[in-house]
């Protein structure tokens, strides 16, 4: 009946359509690669066509892409994944020993010894060993199991799979998740994708993005009168906010987590990524299996990593895991069904998260090396994290938190009721249009705010720290002169 | 008969109201002797570790809530079997399904020095060719060595084209390394090969590399457009067309869309053709209960390995712009074609062959991947699709989606890179490369050849020939006594073959019910992948097998089997493989079908297959 509608006369329209294409997919937004992106890109094609700007190349500060801004892959890992690649390298004496015992070890783990084998879903065994191990290290001795590991195509990738796990229920039974506001707009991309309630908590800016166990309680209250709150998303340290959560606030939220029934889903990719004094990285499951077994046998937690942040950057693998803690054992076995559907994650990817959990060893030929690299991508990252803030906090109308951990800074903006109403004018967020006027005028690509959401009236955008040192102090000054500009405009 | 996804095959019951303290609503086939006793359930560790080792646990009607004694819901996990994602539940994926997660298990057992009737377990259930043994084209692996680790640029063992290819692809790369991330819709200069690659393979119809979406395998490009796909409700539900047997990824990805599944038959007696009578059916059939969106063509054909001919893909095409349907053309086997005569034909070059009245109008999305071919490299996930007249708003929205995912790995880009462009003839790697192809192709050629043959001495057995693609999808005869024992532990008959296979032989196959098949016949998949001298002894070890497995049970006849089937039940509860296919009401109707399919089997089919 539908298709006799659809075809009734009318003039031949396409089978899909804006109109009748999925929904969901429609409500998507994913900022980071959002319009500005877009027109940067564009922009480029622009001057590479001789086009003049008041610029000569384009600084896409908007995504945390480590090597595009020329940070180097650390040389153990790269050698070791040649030596995967094209295994008659493991003749050639000019590789070290340990990148060849490394790769020996993981093409025995594969199919036919090659990378070009699938995998088991789940990920390699050795190496969901050797991440097992690695997070027992982490955490202090507490046990980890491989079975709990599971690779991933990245950080992104699991999150999808949990969220997708834990989507149920229609009207007010529809599964609601809490995510921060400010947050990475992965999750409210997965979250509109899968139908789900997003449910708001807002990050206290005052205090330096803390979170807050009154505001969770706030925002769960609320949302319980019109979805059934199941999942408590946590970014530490933070996208786009960079704080570092001390180990009391994690508590908090592990015992807030139980009182209320809630899956707990910890984002800790940035967990190497922590540079402000005083502040130290605690992961949540080291956390809750030292809150004693009423908390560590019952808070169900996901936990996700990736191999594309913290010293290594290596984005385009595609590598990452999540350990999974106090899963029903048929909601697991579910789990391993959804993720064979996809065959396997990338095995380059999977190599590498090998190496990332199973560095170089102080008795091994490659350690000095691996540990000047990785002190040195990590010390730099620091000092750009301080730079930041001091030139932004410089700014007249510019409020900048510490940039405690990660990789990103995201300043509020003062912006003037004239700038608001013009943008208003033009169909545009405030931030946006200051965001794509700063493009257009300096050639920086930045994300607005508004993207990552915050609270209404307020203003502000995500700037990586990742370009060199001398690049960053540019690009810093430009925007600078630029906000300066701006206000006068629109004062 | 309605075909909605995996609905009517059972497995997947009435979700559980929230809150109810136990399935009332779960099937009453329970194979637990007692009825759901509280005390038991309230202890946890009892239900999860029976849980651990059996899917089927709640399938048998155990409780779902735990209970204490004095009625008082205790707390349950937050997220359970009753209160996860439904849709999920639905999912079914029988490549990697309990037959595999069995192998596994038995592959541990060797290893532990477990005595087993064999010495090794040959896993031919999935299209994986290094995992058999098929060595990578040293030219992909050389360039793919040098986007790793640069400083082998200067290095003079690797030839000039290897490592002017690495080049080009790094100089491509966000500071010129493949750890940066790319544009999400894939690496300009990769789309861009991709897009010569489609002319030169089309006889020089044009293609623009903005239509190309470089995707994580071809798996991640097809779930994406059946995502985009989806939309309505009820009768408006969008239902799409799949071929049976069909390749399971486009079931599970249709369940867990929430979308309608319309099987269309392929003609097994015509050599897995597809024939547009029977399209036509489908469709009239499913336009009661769906709207009918889109097309699934899978060429060459997995599980079936038939090739289409040229005028097949057109009356396709012609079918899909009458009865407006978005076709997708899966095409990853496109260069594994053997049989003499055939030929691949792309959807799109026939598409635009046919003039504009269809090339202008017919939407067409088609998939490639650096997983099957000569390369077979699995493990990179690398791949892409074009589309086709899409609207161009939907292309933006489809920009937007893959976005999300920031972007496809960029080492399986670069592979798919030097899959489209290979060193050319005067390049230094161009003999040893074509040497390396051609070898692998002709010995699957001949691998194809040998595995109808061998098949088709089989009593019992009927093997179309493998056209194209990497698997054969063989007919088999299954004897009532055993159809009649599957039945009792709840198994398919033909998982009840391939488990014994596996249990007696050491080789792992998926039965065709994972695939889908013509109601009362049976068919294993198999892959025709290990080299040649295993796959003759393979061969002859399902030969073995099949004539001894029907001795047993035509033998057994007159007295029961005792405890063979008992002990299977036994065991494959205990290590979670037991799939009880059907609720309740079903095995009366299962029952009716396995008497008839068998006559079927042994009269029709029989004879006009046999070779």
């Amino acid at each position: 009946m539908s298709q006799e509608a659809a075809n009734g006369g009318s003039p031949r329209g396409r089978v899909l359509t804006l109109e009748n294409m999925n929904p969901n997919v429609k409500r998507v937004e994913y900022a980071v690669r959002g319009p500005i992106v877009q027109r940067a890109v564009q922009i480029e094609k622009e001057l590479k066509e001789g086009v003049k700007k008041p610029f000569t190349e384009v600084i896409k500060a908007n995504i945390g892409d480590a090597h595009a801004m020329g940070q180097k892959p650390i040389t153990f890992f790269r050698q070791v994944l040649a030596l995967c690649s094209y295994p008659e390298l493991l003749e050639d004496d000019k590789f070290p020993s340990d990148a060849k015992n490394r790769a020996r070890r993981i093409l025995e783990a594969c199919g036919g010894h090659s990378i070009g084998a699938y995998s088991a879903s789940q990920g390699i065994e050795c190496i969901r060993q050797d991440v097992a191990r690695f997070i027992e290290r982490r955490d202090g001795g507490i046990p980890s199991n491989p079975d709990h590991i599971y690779l991933s195509t990245g950080a992104s990738d699991a999150i999808v799979t949990m969220l997708k796990l834990l989507v149920c229920g229609e009207g007010r039974d529809r599964t609601g998740v809490m995510i921060s506001i400010p947050q990475y707009p992965l999750y409210s991309a997965a979250l509109a994708d899968l139908a789900a309630v997003q449910i708001n908590y807002y990050l206290d800016e005052e205090k330096c993005w803390g979170l807050d166990v009154a505001e969770l309680r706030r925002s769960l209250t609320e949302a319980r009168k019109h979805c059934n709150p199941r999942v408590l998303c946590i970014i530490n340290p933070g996208n786009p906010t960079g704080q570092v959560q001390s180990r009391q606030c994690i508590e908090d939220v592990i015992r807030f987590a139980k009182e209320e029934h809630l899956f707990l889903m910890a984002d800790e990719v940035y967990q190497d990524n922590v540079y402000a004094e005083g502040c130290k990285f605690h992961s949540f499951k080291k956390v809750l299996f030292e809150m004693g077994p009423e908390y560590s046998s019952t808070v169900e937690m996901a936990s996700f990593h990736s191999t594309s942040k913290c010293y290594m950057g290596e984005c385009g693998f595609r590598g990452g895991y999540m350990e999974v803690i106090n899963m029903d054992p048929e909601v697991k076995a579910q789990l391993i069904k959804l993720v064979s559907v996809r065959l396997c994650p990338p095995i380059p990817g999977q190599a590498l998260l090998d190496l990332v959990v199973n560095p170089p060893q102080p008795d091994e030929p490659s350690y000095t090396l691996f540990m000047k690299e990785r002190t040195a991508v990590l010390a730099a990252l620091a000092e750009k994290a301080r730079l930041t803030e001091q030139i932004f906090n410089t700014v007249p109308g510019f409020t900048c938190n510490p940039v405690q951990g990660a990789m990103y800074t995201f300043p509020r903006l003062n912006l003037s009721q004239k700038a608001i109403d013009k943008a208003k004018e033009e169909g545009q967020i405030p931030d946006m249009f200051y965001c794509m006027k700063l493009l257009e005028e300096e050639g920086i690509c930045l994300v607005p705010g508004s993207g990552f959401g915050q609270r209404d009236g307020t203003f502000h955008f995500r700037m990586t720290i990742l370009p060199p040192t001398d690049k960053l102090k540019f690009v810093l000054e430009k925007i600078r002169d630029f906000h300066l500009r701006f206000t006068q405009e629109f004062s | 008969m309605l075909m909605f996804a995996k609905g009517n095959e059972g497995g997947n019951f009435t979700p559980v109201q929230k809150g109810g303290a136990f399935t009332s609503k779960s099937p009453s086939k329970s194979r637990s002797k007692s009825p759901p006793n509280p005390a038991q359930c309230a202890q946890d560790k009892n239900r999860e570790t029976r849980a651990l080792s059996s899917l089927s646990a709640t399938r048998r009607g155990l409780p779902k809530e735990k209970m204490s004694e004095n009625g008082v819901v205790s707390r349950a996990k937050v997220l359970t079997i009753d209160t996860m994602n439904p849709t999920v539940k639905k999912v079914e994926y029988a490549v990697r399904g309990p037959i595999v997660q069995r192998a596994v298990e038995l592959e541990r057992e060797l290893s532990e020095g477990m005595k087993k009737p064999f010495a090794e377990v040959i896993k031919a259930n999935i299209g994986d060719a290094h995992a058999m043994g098929q060595q990578p084209i040293t030219f992909f692996r050389q360039v793919l060595a040098l986007c790793s680790y640069p400083e082998l640029l200067n290095d003079t063992t690797f030839p000039e084209d290897a490592k002017s290819r690495a080049r080009r692809i790094l100089q491509s790369c966000g500071g010129n390394s493949m750890g940066s991330y790319t544009a999400s819709q894939g690496i300009d200069s990769v789309r861009q090969d991709v897009a010569r690659y489609i002319e030169r393979r089309d006889g020089g119809v044009p293609c623009d590399p903005d239509d190309i979406y470089l995707t994580t395998g071809a798996s991640d490009g097809i779930v994406t457009m059946l995502k985009l796909l989806m939309c309505g409700e009820g009768a408006d539900c969008t239902g799409v067309m799949i071929s049976i047997p069909q390749y399971p990824l486009y079931s599970a990805a249709l369940a867990e869309l929430g979308a309608v599944q319309i099987n269309y038959y392929l003609n097994e007696e015509n050599c897995w053709s597809m024939d547009i009578s029977e399209l036509h059916r489908a469709l009239d059939e499913a336009r009661e209960y769906c709207n009918p969106r889109a097309l699934c063509v899978i060429n060459p054909g997995n599980p079936t390995g038939q090739v289409q001919s040229r005028q097949c893909i057109e009356d396709v095409i012609r079918f899909a712009a009458k009865e407006r349907l978005l076709l997708m053309a899966d095409e990853v086997y496109q260069d594994n074609v053997y049989a003499d005569g055939c030929q691949f034909h792309s959807f799109k070059k026939v598409l635009f062959e046919m003039g504009p009245e269809y090339s202008d109008t017919v939407e067409l999305v088609s998939f490639h991947s650096t997983s099957k071919c000569y390369m077979g490299e699995c493990g990179f996930r690398g791949g892409y699709m074009e589309i086709i007249n899409m609207d161009e708003e939907v292309k933006a929205q489809l920009s937007k989606l893959v976005s999300v995912r920031l972007c496809p790995p960029v080492p399986g880009q670069a592979l798919m890179d030097l899959v489209v462009n290979p060193p050319q003839p005067g390049e230094p790697s161009y003999a040893k490369f074509i040497k390396e192809r051609t070898a692998t192709l002709s010995a699957l050629a001949e691998k194809a050849t040998l595995t109808e043959q061998v098949l088709n001495t089989v009593k019992g057995i009927s093997c179309n020939p493998v056209q194209g693609a990497m698997y054969s999808f063989p007919s088999i005869t299954i004897p009532e006594k055993a159809i009649k024992e599957a039945m009792d532990i709840g198994q398919q008959p033909d998982m009840f073959y391939c488990m014994r296979l596996l249990e007696e032989t050491g080789i792992c196959l998926v039965p065709g019910s994972g695939f889908g098949q013509k109601d009362g016949t049976y068919h294993f998949r198999m892959t025709i992948l290990p080299p040649k001298d295993k796959l003759q002894i393979l061969l002859n070890k399902v030969k073995e097998f099949h004539e001894k497995f029907t001795d047993d049970f035509i033998a057994s006849n007159q007295n029961a089997p005792g405890l063979k089937g008992q002990e299977f039940l036994r065991r494959q509860s205990h290590t979670g493989l037991q799939q009880l296919k059907s609720p309740d009401s079903s095995l009366a109707h299962q029952w009716n079908e396995v008497m008839r399919s068998h006559s079927i089997s042994c009269s029709s089919a029989g004879p006009a297959l046999s070779g």
